[in-house]
């Protein structure tokens, strides 16, 4: 059993909270849906959750151990970490792109065995990319890249793994596509965070949904009790509709009526 | 997009040990084969020999040893700056080393000491390195600007030597070596720079797993168990120490770094690791080719290195930014 717990995490830069005191702890066989509007704080709780970036106050352990004192190798074999609008920077082969994800297991001089491609080989199967092997990773479609991206994730076998808008580009069918891989790993017993936009996705499929607004985490819990119309108004500024639970859920938004009418030229709006 | 499967390693080792071979024969006195090994053979010393040890071998040595340093600093950095532009002169490690240089030859050092113009030169590239480092280690971004900024300062002190030159001849002199070339040089400054030159590879034979780690973007490498901080140092020390003495030695020599890897990259399935040992081969080669051409084309007064390599260069420039243009409209 693995145990992620974030307590009372703050990040301040220039002056600025980006998240305070965030109490969160999660473990395996969660999906934990992050939600929140832009600018809520999510993707710095993810880097700070991943052990990528080191909170202001308060810390982020790791079963029972601060995240930040384990060595980067051994946590890199732990948990794999997605950002958002992951890129390729060279037109190398998806296999190879792919195969970078078991580095942390490999010794400092050394290329991979044959039980390491075999294993490359099981996650682009997984992520559906099999007839993609050989194809520079830079032709690939928003899509496909975002199943490389995943499949790099997969192939070192991680405890965590932790996406930053996994979902965001993707059309109807590959967001759900998406959404459903991660769901699986859940339930295969590894823990999963995801910051993700489409509520409606996240109601179907995340176990949990933690909510944040202006950098404070607003409610976290099971998925069914948590994520209500009252608690998305509260994040989103839009009154919501949540219907029906599990694979059926949907969430639909109307605009409220006591905002502001949207003018053409906001500054030119007379007093 | 150019794939290409077959290692282009043999073929260039064979092309650049046939290179080091003409190296020796060609220059403006001939010295075939035959009248070589005579001159081995014969009793020492006798002047193919001395023209041999004194100055084709050290002459071929250097122009490897730098062609080398060049091809694989500009393989290091386009890798962790992940731009195709990238070369080794831009973190202000080549302009620091002329500067060095340059203040020997204009205070007379270099006149009355052999051994000033490299040592000053080294020092000038490990300052320049330090400032770039203390200004731009926080990022790769902070990095590349810390370099323009330190590159600018040693062309601003390059162009006060000029224009404060005790004499039109000193005036010259620095012109002239700041066009770069690998002759005339002796022994005791390629022993004074070699140390650097080592150890600066092996900085940089420390980065290839980062490097491919940063195909992935830097979140991502960071994720994988990378630590970039500890990249960014071992590239610049590498960097300075290598390149830093290579400039001290030859002068500036430009777009050797940008071309070499370019000209590898297809042959390796564009994997930032692999391309560093062939680039630095192929910028061995591509320099001692060059170094053999302006022995025989025919000048008046001699053509310089440095020059010349800029003039091949700056087409495969144009190319590079047509190619660019192409791929993305």
């Amino acid at each position: 059993m693995t145990v992620l717990h974030a307590e009372n995490v703050s990040y301040d830069i220039a002056g600025r909270s980006l998240v305070s005191n965030i109490d969160l702890a999660c473990e395996s066989g969660q999906f934990v849906a992050l939600l929140g509007a832009n600018g809520a704080g999510k993707s710095t709780l993810i880097r700070m959750l991943s052990g990528l970036e080191r909170p202001s106050r308060g810390q982020v352990r790791l079963d029972a151990r601060p995240i930040r004192a384990i060595d980067r190798r051994v946590l890199a074999r732990r948990r794999a970490y997605i950002p958002q609008n992951a890129r390729v920077e060279w037109p190398v082969a998806v296999e190879r792109l792919v195969a970078l994800g078991l580095m942390p297991q490999l010794p400092v001089f050394g290329d991979l065995d044959r039980a390491a491609w075999r294993k490359v080989e099981v996650a682009l199967a997984l992520c559906d990319l099999s007839h993609k092997t050989g194809q520079p990773a830079t032709t690939l479609s928003g899509g496909e890249l975002a199943r490389a991206m995943l499949a790099r994730a997969l192939v070192g076998e991680p405890e965590i793994v932790i996406a930053d808008e996994p979902l965001s580009g993707l059309d109807p069918r590959h967001a759900m596509d998406g959404v459903a891989r991660l769901a699986a790993l859940a339930r295969a017993g590894r823990l999963v965070i995801a910051s993700i936009h489409d509520l409606t996705l996240a109601a179907r499929y995340a176990t949990h949904v933690a909510i944040m607004r202006g950098g404070r985490l607003l409610a976290y819990g099971p998925t069914a009790s948590t994520l209500t119309s009252s608690r998305i108004r509260a994040a989103f500024d839009v009154d919501a509709c949540v219907q029906g639970t599990g694979a059926q859920a949907i969430v639909d938004f109307i605009a409220r009526p006591d905002q502001p009418a949207l003018h053409p030229f906001p500054g030119l709006v007379p007093a | 997009m150019v794939r290409l499967r077959q290692d282009p390693m043999p073929l260039m080792l064979a092309l650049l040990l046939a290179a080091a071979g003409a190296s020796l024969v060609i220059g403006k006195v001939w010295l075939p084969p035959v009248v070589l090994f005579d001159g081995l053979a014969a009793p020492k010393p006798n002047l193919a020999w001395l023209i041999v040890t004194e100055l084709r071998i050290p002459r071929t040595v250097l122009a490897l040893m730098v062609g080398a340093t060049l091809g694989l600093g500009g393989a290091v950095l386009q890798g962790l700056l992940r731009n195709p532009l990238a070369e080794p002169g831009l973190l202000g490690v080549s302009g620091g080393a002329a500067l060095g240089a340059v203040i020997a030859i204009y205070f007379g050092l270099a006149a009355r000491f052999a051994l000033a113009t490299p040592l000053l030169g080294i020092a000038g590239a490990l300052v320049a390195g330090a400032l770039t480092f203390l200004f731009g280690r926080s990022g790769t971004l902070t990095l590349i600007l810390a370099g323009s900024a330190v590159s600018g300062l040693a062309a601003a002190g390059l162009a006060l030597a000029l224009n404060f030159a005790p004499s039109p001849y000193a005036a010259y002199e620095i012109t002239t070596w700041l066009l770069g070339s690998v002759a005339e040089k002796e022994w005791s400054q390629i022993a004074l720079c070699t140390p650097f030159v080592l150890a600066g590879w092996l900085c940089l034979a420390a980065t290839p797993r980062g490097l491919d780690a940063l195909t992935l973007g830097e979140a991502q490498a960071e994720s994988l168990g990378v630590n970039l901080n500890m990249l960014r140092v071992l590239a610049l020390a590498g960097v300075a120490l290598s390149v830093g003495a290579a400039t001290a030695m030859a002068g500036a020599i430009g777009f050797v770094g940008l071309v070499a890897p370019h000209l590898v990259r297809p042959f390796v399935g564009y994997r930032p690791s692999r391309i560093l040992l062939p680039s630095a081969v192929f910028g061995a080669l591509l320099l001692l080719v060059t170094d053999i051409a302006i022995r025989v084309i025919p000048t008046s007064s001699e053509l310089k290195l440095g020059v010349l390599t800029s003039l091949i260069g700056t087409p495969f420039f144009f190319w590079l930014v047509l190619r660019l243009r192409r791929m993305s409209p």
